[in-house]
């Protein structure tokens, strides 16, 4: 799939000014509240007409301003809004199958089945919108948007409206139905958790246009691409290599190997990993003796200080890791890029199963 | 409860229902889109939202007179109505209906914009990203939106109309069984010598059935909203 974006908007005093193309199955957009996000989901979705722009999903042109431009209804773009936004006097079922009645090509019996099966919903459909919590809404509206048949779907801030726990909650259905379905997305969030886990590709917006983009593994320990955006840190991917017998599972990556709490997934089985900076301590020489079961050869790429913090990528291998340090930290190990040095890692964050 | 009437107190009391029924009936899916054009457009809509409340504050003896300016038998739309569709309001209920619609339909309008302000407008922009063409928006999200105003607005508008007394009386006379509302023979009683017991009596009944419609009214809105 490819999505093509090129827009100009005013709207107020804001002006919109974005331009990106990505191929990503799931592509988040990334950044701070005002940074155009929304308008740019509005955009895609046909909701509002650009002062001048295009967009495009695999070359078929939906917006060509000025021109072309595919009324909403005929886009087979499906929203998920924040708020849900589930129709409020119709019943969970109703709601479901709406955009489903409305579709040309309308999916079978089984993928129905499939999807109310995969988010949870059998015991919900009877019911009125009101009469569900913030989480279940949520389902209920993913649910709704996969069922109209869409070409793409675009979420924006879907979880933003939840509490934590209830996030920790979504967020595995979302994960299973990126996974699952091989709808392409656009997901817009401001949590760099989300994004982690669920993205392939990453655009950043700041002040309504793109500041960067790039893969999730590359843009993440890019503390330029998404300063301000705290937590920084490293995704890459892992492959399960043996669980041993003290409850650790050995996870091998493209340099070195990482030691975890036991997980579930047969040998070769891929995940997804996250360092945060923070987490990551550095030594000049190998360490002994301490209670992290992770230390990681690695060399200095780059250093970037603001403030009294410096951030320091590092390359282990062929992946990039992220270090936070105190800028003193950095003056007294004389840290510079190509010194070698080691990674004492606090924790690791297992996000999810890769394909 | 007939049985306890005179021939001519029943005759006037179902020629109230039947003269408001109608008026609700034909006034609200005028009502319903005028409610969603001011909904729509707040500014624009100040002109046709001034238009429409005007039968709210004019003397409805205004509005009875305006009426028989263009409905009455020789103005050139009654005339016209008259000759090619057969539809003749003067001196008919029909037009004691429209009376009590036109002064009515502020109270209907304004019940239904409460309800559509009430509703999420994100609601729409959901429907047409799952396909939802303008009409079907109209019928599956705007109109179930609208329904508590709807039924609010008719509650109300029916009870208002069945007091209605000016307009209908400046346009289609007093007829008894063909114009003479509750009011009017309430009227007609008292113009007669020795009439006041006959109007106690009507009066009796007019608040009776007030006070039913209001109740009605209040408990159907209440679990409408809930």
């Amino acid at each position: 799939m490819t999505l093509e974006v090129s827009l100009r908007h005013q709207a107020g005093s804001f002006t919109l000014e974005a331009q990106f193309a990505t191929q990503g199955r799931v592509t988040a957009l990334f950044g701070p509240s005002g940074a155009g996000k929304s308008t740019i989901v509005a955009a895609v979705a046909g909701l509002i007409r650009p002062g001048r722009g295009r967009v495009a999903l695999d070359g078929r042109v939906l917006t060509d301003v000025p021109g072309v431009f595919v009324r909403a209804e005929r886009r087979r773009i499906a929203v998920v809004f924040q708020d849900a936004r589930l129709f409020p006097r119709m019943s969970v079922r109703d709601n479901l199958l709406f955009g489903w009645r409305r579709a040309a090509a309308k999916a079978d019996t089984a993928t129905i089945a499939h999807v109310i099966d995969l988010l949870g919903l059998e015991p919900l459909l009877p019911r009125l919108p009101r009469k569900l919590s913030g989480g279940e809404k949520s389902r209920v509206a993913l649910g709704r948007a996969l069922l109209a048949s869409p070409e793409m779907l675009l979420l924006d801030e879907p979880l933003a409206s939840l509490d934590a726990a209830r996030r920790g909650e979504i967020l595995p259905y979302l994960d299973r139905l990126a996974r699952e379905t091989r709808l392409p997305m656009l997901y817009v969030s401001h949590h760099v958790d989300e994004v982690a886990r669920l993205a392939d590709e990453i655009v950043v917006l700041e002040a309504g246009r793109v500041k960067a983009q790039g893969s999730v593994f590359d843009l993440l320990t890019d503390v330029d691409a998404i300063a301000g955006v705290p937590p920084l840190g490293a995704v890459f991917e892992a492959e399960v290599r043996e669980h041993r017998d003290d409850g650790l599972t050995v996870l091998a990556f493209d340099g070195g190997v990482l030691y975890v709490r036991q997980l579930a997934g047969g040998t070769g089985t891929r995940m997804r990993v996250r360092l945060r900076a923070e987490d990551i301590m550095l030594a000049l020489k190998q360490p002994e003796a301490v209670s992290a079961n992770n230390v990681l050869a690695c060399t200095v790429k780059e250093i970037r200080t603001s403030g009294d913090e410096a951030d320091v990528q590092l390359m282990c291998g062929a992946t990039r890791l992220v270090a936070r340090i105190t800028a003193s930290s950095r003056a007294r190990l004389g840290l510079a890029p190509g010194m070698p040095l080691y990674a004492v890692v606090k924790s690791v964050t297992v996000e999810r199963g890769a394909e | 409860m007939i049985e306890y009437l005179t021939p001519a107190e029943s005759q006037a009391l179902l020629l109230s229902l039947r003269v408001s029924g109608a008026a609700v009936a034909c006034a609200m899916p005028f009502a319903f889109l005028t409610a969603i054009l001011l909904a729509r457009r707040p500014l624009g809509g100040s002109v046709l939202g001034g238009l429409v409340h005007l039968p709210l504050v004019l003397p409805p003896v205004a509005v009875g007179y305006l009426l028989l300016v263009v409905f009455g038998a020789r103005a050139p739309l009654g005339a016209w109505l008259d000759a090619n569709l057969g539809i003749r309001f003067v001196f008919s209920w029909t037009g004691a209906a429209l009376a009590s619609a036109l002064i009515t339909f502020p109270l209907q309008v304004r019940a239904i914009r409460l309800a559509l302000d009430s509703a999420d407008p994100g609601l729409a922009d959901a429907a047409r990203t799952l396909g939802a063409g303008p009409l079907d928006r109209l019928v599956n999200i705007t109109l179930p939106s609208a329904v508590p105003g709807l039924v609010s607005g008719a509650i109300t508008a029916f009870s208002a109309s069945l007091g209605e007394f000016g307009a209908i009386i400046t346009f289609v006379s007093n007829i008894p069984g063909e114009t003479q509302t509750l009011p009017l023979a309430i009227y007609a009683a008292l113009q007669t010598p020795g009439g006041e017991t006959q109007a106690a009596r009507l009066c009796v009944m007019s608040i009776v059935l007030a006070l039913f419609f209001l109740t009605a009214g209040e408990l159907t809105f209440r679990r409408l909203w809930r």
